[in-house]
């Protein structure tokens, strides 16, 4: 019987390989790790927003049972560690650099967060280091504090940093302001508004857990880290901050329980259990409980914008002049400063054909948890902020809001097309997509499902965002010259062994994303080598050669790309190797999934024989080739990747209680080529809720003494299933032109296209009354009072 | 130290606990059943769920000394010896419904008991005020419904298998 395989290459909604173990619980997470004679670390954290560090007593902590050691920053300043190093240096207006003060890895002189780590008690057992954490004393002087950035930046307020005056980070712009005022100057209509871009807490389901080990023998280190860039973590902790040289330092990050950017950055906890693990020749675990995630995984989001749109007589847009505050916390993380610049202003030209932009950033030090990328960065805030304008441009200029859109939107033969904020987008087509999620929401049939609604009670209301991002990050050349202190390529090798099966070697990693089946689809689809014989190995430094990890949705786009390029040196080789086994001239030989054919004969060699003639090469062109099948490519792409859409959200409201309930949602995204649909779905389903979390549920709280008063899963509000409702996603393509895969990413698409449809909903819904505008999230509280107070409460 | 004698997943363990030891802890760090997880400290996320004595609990927030004398099952336990997926565990593959994989094993045994508690069905609304205890960062639910309604199919007996999902 001829039994014909399911096709398992690029299209096809392969099963996830990686499920059988999750499914069963044979996950390796990190904190799933145990060594022999293994010790355990907690830290002790500031509980105050700013304070001054008097004094720190270990004395009665190291006497307490089980305890080995309790560690201060003073123990590690001894010791020459370094602080926690910033990624990327912004320069300001005058050309400066930005301010970029000291991040130490325990605190030495002050506290600048609540959730600061200050000391480390480190015992035989967790409960016993929990204990001895809580009787180090810490004497504290309690100093008045910056929390809101209005505060930080007002005279005489108090300064998070020494080294930063006036709590400012940076203070930068892009475009040519006089350009633009030019601009208004004729604009027959300005539209201005006002925009929170609320501070969410990332919180992936996994929390952050760390395992440092020591070989005295050797001297060699290894960490397992929750990291979404092993290797990056590798050089920026080796090199900044224990100045251990990458040869003796393994860092691996297995299965990781989410990321969605939280896990990009280094972080303290990881060099205090690998320097611990040194001291005492032991393994040292720390696993963060959850209380410990919301006061020290980096934030998100958190900008306060003006911003003013010129139009003309016809609704087309002249220019747009945009003002940020953006919040870096008390200290900058790996990648904060380039969040609410290069992958926020620069996206301020949207889809949309605005001739002249503007944008002045000023980056704010206040006393909270460090902020940095969460699922999107940038592109969120820029989304949020350009759609949000786009529906009070209507209302107030009287044209349709899918008109005004379609007026102003990019051409669909304009590509590629230079905005004026940098970006040059290789393709789109917003129109495409905006009709067909016009379609499938029945946007037509919209007002007689309004007035369904009103007849029993609720207000129904509908949004539209037509969005663009950019990802695939990045060109090395071009964000090292916006200050970028790393490459972003990506690393992948293709190892064939002798039998044929394949090991793909990449520097991406997979939190969720599904790489280990994806990237089997790809060597599946090109080299003919079934997905069950395709093995993908990441997330650990002695295994892949080299890598700068996942995100900015990069991971197919760059990481799958750099393996199509070693794939391409694997076919190349093994023609070489086919040519002489079937005694034909290279150029003649053929390679389509796994055959090599002399064109035009019959003649054939499988992949497995000429793996077997390379790694047993008794009959092989030995004087002008190697033996052996495995090539490494490194991939740096030409260009971000710039994938849109349009997101539409409807929504009920109860009158009588506020609250705001999602109806239907409808995703049309334009992610490039889908390697496997199920897998895409997936991932935009899974932005959407993060999108729609940010919209209605979800916000960062801190007093005005600086403490975290959403500082667990009771008081911050992660979005549940009943909070949502069933969502239509659909994918249109205009394949990317610049990668060979013609991929552009999908992770990040759902939770930046839809927080704007939803309060674009949400205040079509109270169109009633009176409300121009409203804040994420539109809580029920927010929303009665709306309600209830008319257009007096209405915000704005 | 207080002794607790336990069965999990059909094998009987005795251990020292601390009166404080939680069923987790003696789940992961005394036997080593790592597949149960830990997602919060405020008993929100369910990641930790098992079934003691057929219901599903939160091992966060049980004291191992309260699991004395139960019958616990992990998410360890639950496909048989031949590797056969339990329908939860093979609704959840055929449908996409896990991402990272950390809420899984409690999303699962919480569906699971949710099913059983529901002979007469579950309609969506229902799967999701059912899935209250459980967070999933990852997947937005959509997809965890639609494994749960399709599992709950073959487990009361109105399907011999899994029904594709549509492509």
């Amino acid at each position: 019987m001829n039994v014909v395989a399911p096709f398992e290459g690029i299209g096809a909604s392969v099963r996830r390989k990686e499920d059988f173990r999750f499914l069963q619980g044979r996950g390796a997470y990190t904190d799933d790790f145990n060594r022999q004679g293994q010790l355990y670390a907690w830290i002790v954290r500031s509980p105050h927003a700013h304070a001054r560090i008097k004094g720190v007593d270990t004395s009665a902590a190291s006497r307490m049972p089980g305890v080995v050691a309790v560690f201060t920053g003073a123990d590690m300043a001894k010791d020459n560690v370094g602080g926690l190093p910033c990624g990327w240096q912004i320069h300001n207006k005058d050309g400066s650099p930005m301010a970029e003060p000291p991040h130490p890895v325990l605190a030495l002189d002050k506290v600048r967060h609540v959730g600061d780590p200050v000391a480390v008690a480190i015992a035989a057992t967790r409960q016993q280091a929990r204990d001895a954490a809580e009787a180090v004393g810490v004497d504290y002087e309690v100093l008045p504090a910056a929390v809101s950035m209005d505060a930080a930046l007002k005279a005489g307020a108090p300064q998070v940093h020494d080294g930063a005056p006036g709590n400012l980070c940076y203070d930068w712009h892009i475009g040519d302001k006089a350009v633009v005022d030019a601009a208004f100057a004729s604009a027959a209509k300005v539209v201005k508004l006002d925009l929170v871009n609320n501070r969410l807490i990332p919180n992936a389901m996994e929390p952050r857990a760390a395992l440092g080990e020591f070989d005295p023998t050797t001297g060699d280190y290894t960490l397992h880290t929750t990291s979404q860039n092993p290797h990056v973590i590798r050089l920026l902790m080796g090199a900044n901050v224990l100045h251990i040289p990458e040869s003796k330092l393994r860092v691996v990050a297995p299965d990781v329980g989410g990321g969605f950017g939280s896990k990009i950055y280094h972080y303290a906890e990881e060099a205090i259990v690998t320097w611990s693990a040194g001291k005492l020749a032991r393994p040292v675990k720390w696993t963060a409980d959850r209380t410990e995630s919301f006061m020290s995984d980096a934030h998100g989001r958190d900008h306060v914008s003006h911003t003013e749109l010129a139009l003309d007589a016809d609704g087309k847009f002249l220019g747009l002049r945009v003002s940020t505050l953006a919040n870096m916390g008390a200290y900058l993380s790996t990648f904060a400063p380039c969040v609410p610049t290069y992958l926020y202003a620069t996206l301020l030209a949207g889809v949309y054909t605005t001739p002249v932009i503007y944008c002045e950033v000023k980056a704010v030090f206040t006393n909270t948890v460090p902020v940095d990328a969460y699922r999107g960065a940038g592109r969120p805030e820029a989304t949020f902020l350009l759609e949000r304008l786009m529906d009070v441009a209507a209302q107030e200029t009287g044209i349709d809001r899918v008109e005004l859109r379609r007026r102003n939107f990019i051409p669909t033969d304009a590509f590629p097309y230079q905005t004026p904020v940098a970006l040059q987008y290789d393709s789109g087509n917003y129109h495409a997509t905006l009709d067909q999620a016009l379609k499938a929401s029945d946007w037509a049939g919209f007002e007689a499902r309004r007035a369904e609604a009103a007849k029993r009670g609720k207000l129904r209301g509908i949004g539209i965002s037509t969005y663009l991002e950019a990802c695939g990050i990045a060109p090395s050349a071009v964000v090292g010259s916006l200050g970028a202190r790393a490459g972003l390529y990506e690393v992948g090798t293709i190892r064939v062994h002798p039998t044929g099966s394949v090991t793909v070697l990449t520097g991406a990693h997979s939190h969720g994303q599904g790489h280990e089946t994806t990237f089997c689809q790809l060597v599946a689809d090109k080299l003919g080598v079934p997905v069950a014989q395709v093995d993908i190995v990441h997330g650990d430094t002695a295994k892949v050669p080299f890598g700068m990890g996942t995100y900015g949705s990069r991971s197919l786009a760059v990481g799958g790309s750099a393996m199509m390029k070693a794939m391409d040196k694997i076919i190349a080789k093994g023609k070489r190797i086919a040519a002489h086994l079937m005694e034909a001239d290279v150029d003649d030989i053929e390679f389509e999934r796994g055959i090599f054919r002399v064109a035009g004969t019959d003649k054939t060699k499988a992949l497995v024989d000429i793996s077997v003639a390379a790694y047993v090469p008794h009959n092989y062109p030995i004087e002008e080739l190697e033996p052996g099948l495995e090539e490494t490519a490194f991939y740096d792409p030409k260009n971000f990747t710039y994938p849109g859409g349009c997101h539409i959200a409807e929504v009920e409201i109860c009158p009588e209680t506020g609250k705001v309930s999602m109806v239907n949602f409808t995703a049309v995204d334009d992610v490039g080529r889908v390697i496997n649909p199920m897998i895409v779905e997936g991932q935009v389903q899974g932005g959407i809720a993060q999108g729609i979390g940010q919209a209605l549920l979800e916000t960062c709280v801190y007093d005005a003494d600086g403490q975290l008063l959403s500082g667990s899963m009771m008081d911050y509000t992660m979005p549940r299933a009943d909070d949502l409702a069933p969502v239509s996603v659909a994918t249109h393509t205009t394949l990317c032109t610049h990668n060979p895969l013609g991929v552009k990413g999908c992770g990040e698409v759902g939770a930046i296209g839809s927080p704007p449809a939803v309060i674009n909903a949400v205040v079509d819904a109270l169109r009633d009354y009176g409300v121009r505008t409203l804040d994420m999230p539109a809580t029920p509280s927010k929303i009665w009072g709306i309600i209830n107070g008319g257009r007096r409460m209405a915000a704005e | 130290m207080p002794q607790v004698t336990l069965t999990v997943n059909g094998q009987t363990h005795t251990a020292e606990v601390e009166g404080r030891t939680l069923l987790v802890e003696l789940l992961r760090e005394t036997l080593r059943l790592t597949g149960t997880h830990v997602g919060c400290d405020t008993s929100q996320c369910g990641a930790c769920v098992v079934h003691i004595n057929g219901e599903s609990v939160k091992s966060c927030t049980t004291l191992a000394v309260m699991a004395n004398g139960a019958n616990v099952t992990t998410i360890e336990g639950l496909a048989k010896a031949d590797g056969t997926l339990h329908a939860m565990q093979e609704a959840f593959r055929e449908y996409h419904a896990l991402q990272c994989g950390f809420c899984t094993p409690g999303m699962v045994m919480s569906a699971i008991d949710l099913v059983q508690k529901h002979p007469e069905g579950l309609t969506e609304q229902q799967i999701r005020e059912g899935l209250e205890g459980n967070l999933c960062r990852c997947t937005g639910y959509h997809n965890i419904v639609k494994a749960i309604a399709a599992a709950a199919e073959v487990m009361h007996g109105k399907r011999s298998e899994i029904a594709r999902a549509a492509e």
